[in-house]
């Protein structure tokens, strides 16, 4: 028993503790989605399993279970059942290096910003290899878009997260955090407003939320890269998707929004009552606004969001450097 | 051997004129955003159209082919159902032809009536349009305003039409049901309920810079593309001519009220887009002054027709105006008790073929965006 390091089994007790976090959030998230699109929309969303329909989202995921595993004929079917799990199984990852209290890290990385951006870029593949695989024209043109949308927004996001990385000196997500205080003002979004607004643009287009879900867009592809799944397959990108939210919305609150730290009481409960809010505020947007199109999407990153991030980052190199 | 060869003519009509580096799109007959079963073939470079082409037939009825069956009474129901968004735009074109063709006097609280339920039909029609079209520019929740308040006007519809989508309520000679004092108490009342949802529609909708953005300067169709094509209602008044057979050739008592035509002059999506918002102000405003000019009187003529009346033999044209534009029926008649031949003009028909032509060379979203603007209704064109 001796032989097997501690690191390992750290880092697996960490993973089963994500996964389960994952799945928790996610189901909660599914229903909190559903309830608020719902209240927006003037009328009361899941109602009738369990009490204010807070089972309703055990029952989509039994439904989803339940469902056929269906490939098409003509789709390559190894690519095509590779591309869900290949979205899924980096989220857990991205989750390790995250704090969400002053103890509670999966590891402490120093370059956990880094590994998070690094995995994060995997989900384009994902997609890509479902439009691909799945042999569907709505199929190719959702990867298409999902692939030319993913790799512009990555610099900006990229370019806004090293304007932190500058200010604090450091990639690690925890050290990070323990340089702001408890209250609002002492938090980097007051130094860094810029950034924090081209970091939450770029992370909707990232994970493709409204109004940048163009590689689902309903209206014109139908479903986009998952046209062709069922079942899980369907509920695999269904839940990277959700989890893909959490990530970045606790990358934003670790970055910006003081982490774990907050009035009074530091802890993990200001960590993810934070999350929640951001969480918030996406699905406000996304049952609010109308889909941009597809060159305007480009256009707003490459003429809006990437120079305005690069003199950000410029001027942050510049303040950081003379003081 | 094989007898028939892959795909179908339409399919095969239009792939052998496929470039290289092209891909043919077959958007539905099951698509989301063609509202039913339109099918259109769009040849795409990457994402933008080199060539589309709309596929129609797939929800033919023989309308037309009903209309020589059937009595001249007995075929009132099909109207309704030609058009199910604004049904009683064609029930006024079917009883005005007739009523042209055999002479008919009628009674002046039914046209009153008449045009109470038809303009109503139309503010619903055109809730809908606007829900539907938001939808298909992806914004998810104005769709339900626009039922919510659709809702009302259909709750108050079905009390003197006797139903909530497939009217049929109109007679030759009048109507079938009288107005009673509550219908117009409670339209007076919806009419300002109404109209104070509507500048909140423009603030949060038509105010959206996203929603500036997808339909501004898309699906440029000029007046001279709208003539070619026989385009009428809110395209071409989107293009900047006072088209609206209301006024231009008026029927009816509409040319008792005190109202205006929008026109704008963009012809683009968001023309449209503005004609049809202003269409529901100018509608309440037309609804309230019939609610309140309403006269006392029959609602039907003494001698109604019977299924098995007659009417003299000749040929009539009449039209209204509908939401989508210019509804024409034309009957022939020998002077039995069918008739002889009947052509039901729809405007979408026409609309919808200005698309092919309009379509080329934009987007793929802005396809689903020129055809929303369009307002299809797919039973409509196809009859």
């Amino acid at each position: 028993m001796s032989q097997i390091p501690v690191e390992l089994v750290k880092i697996l007790i960490a993973l089963v503790a994500v996964a389960a976090f994952v799945g928790l959030n996610g189901l909660v998230l599914v229903y909190l989605e559903r309830k608020v699109a719902g209240h927006i929309q003037r009328r009361p969303g899941p109602f009738e399993v369990g009490p204010h329909g807070l089972l309703q989202p055990l029952a989509d995921a039994v439904k989803l279970i339940g469902k056929q595993l269906f490939t098409p004929k003509n789709a390559d079917g190894f690519l095509f059942w590779l591309a869900p799990i290949l979205s899924f199984m980096p989220v857990l990852l991205l989750f390790l290096p995250l704090p969400f209290g002053p103890e509670l890290t999966g590891m402490n990385l120093n370059l956990g910003l880094l590994l998070i951006l690094a995995f994060s870029g995997l989900n384009v593949l994902a997609t890509c290899l479902a439009g691909w695989g799945s042999n569907n024209k709505y199929g190719i043109l959702g990867a298409a878009r999902a692939v030319s949308q993913s790799v512009a927004y990555e610099i900006p996001l990229l370019l806004s997260v090293l304007a932190i990385a500058f200010q604090t000196g450091s990639l690690n997500l925890s050290e990070v955090v323990a340089g702001q205080g408890s209250w609002p003002w002492q938090w980097n979004f007051m130094v860094q407003p810029l950034a924090f607004i081209i970091f939450f643009v770029s992370a909707l287009g990232e994970t493709n939320r409204a109004p940048f879900d163009l590689a689902e867009a309903e209206s014109e592809l139908t479903a986009g890269f998952h046209t062709e799944y069922s079942g899980m397959g369907f509920g695999m990108f269904f839940l990277a998707e959700y989890a893909n939210m959490i990530v970045v919305c606790s990358v934003a609150v670790a970055l910006f929004l003081g982490g774990w730290h907050g009035p009074f009481f530091d802890g993990a409960w200001w960590f993810l009552a934070k999350v929640y809010v951001l969480l918030l505020v996406m699905i406000w947007l996304r049952w609010t606004f109308p889909r941009v199109r597809f060159d305007q999407l480009l256009n707003l990153n490459w003429k809006w969001l990437m120079p305005l991030a690069l003199l950000n980052l410029l001027i942050t190199a510049f303040v950081t450097k003379l003081s | 051997m094989n007898a028939f060869p892959e795909g179908d003519f339409y399919t095969n009509h239009f792939e052998k004129g496929a470039k290289e580096n092209t891909m043919i799109l077959n958007m539905g007959p099951q698509h989301p955003s063609t509202h039913g079963v339109l099918r259109v073939i769009l040849e795409l470079d990457g994402e933008y159209i080199v060539r589309a082409e709309p596929v129609l037939g797939y929800l033919h009825r023989m309308h037309e082919k009903m209309a020589e069956v059937k009595s001249w009474v007995q075929f009132m129901p099909n109207m309704g159902r030609v058009d199910y968004l604004h049904p009683l735009a064609w029930n006024h074109a079917w009883v005005g032809a007739v009523e042209k063709l055999a002479e008919i006097e009628v009674p002046e609280r039914a046209e009153f009536i008449r045009v109470i339920t038809s303009e109503l039909n139309r503010i619903s029609s055109h809730l809908l349009w606007w829900g539907a079209y938001l939808l298909d520019l992806g914004a998810f929740t104005p769709i339900m305003y626009a039922f919510d308040d659709r809702e009302r006007i259909l709750d108050l519809m079905q009390k003197p039409t006797g139903s909530r989508l497939t009217y049929s309520s109109f007679r030759i000679g009048g109507v079938m049901n009288d107005l009673d004092d509550g219908f117009l108490k409670d339209c007076a009342e919806l009419v300002p309920y109404l109209r104070s949802r509507l500048p909140m529609y423009k603030d949060l909708v038509t105010d959206n810079i996203i929603l500036r953005n997808r339909i501004e300067d898309v699906g440029y169709m000029d007046k001279d593309m709208c003539l070619r094509y026989g385009a009428t209602g809110p395209l071409i008044r989107g293009a900047g001519v006072k088209h609206d057979t209301r006024t231009i050739e008026p029927y009816s008592v509409y040319d008792r009220f005190d109202w205006e035509v929008p026109v704008y002059e963009d012809a683009d999506a968001m023309a449209r887009y503005m004609v049809r918002m202003d269409e529901i102000e100018q509608s309440l405003r037309i609804v309230e002054q019939a609610v309140a000019m309403i006269p006392d009187g029959e609602y039907m003529i003494k001698k109604r027709p019977k299924p098995a009346w007659k009417a003299p033999a000749g040929e009539a044209y009449f039209a209204s105006e509908s939401a989508r534009g210019k509804v024409g029926i034309h009957i022939v008649s020998d002077g039995s008790k069918t008739p002889y031949r009947v052509k039901l003009r729809a405007p979408g028909f026409s609309n919808l073929n200005v698309f092919a032509e309009c379509a080329k060379g934009t987007m793929l979203a802005d396809a689903v965006a020129i055809l929303g603007s369009l307002d299809m209704v797919i039973p409509e064109i196809d009859r």
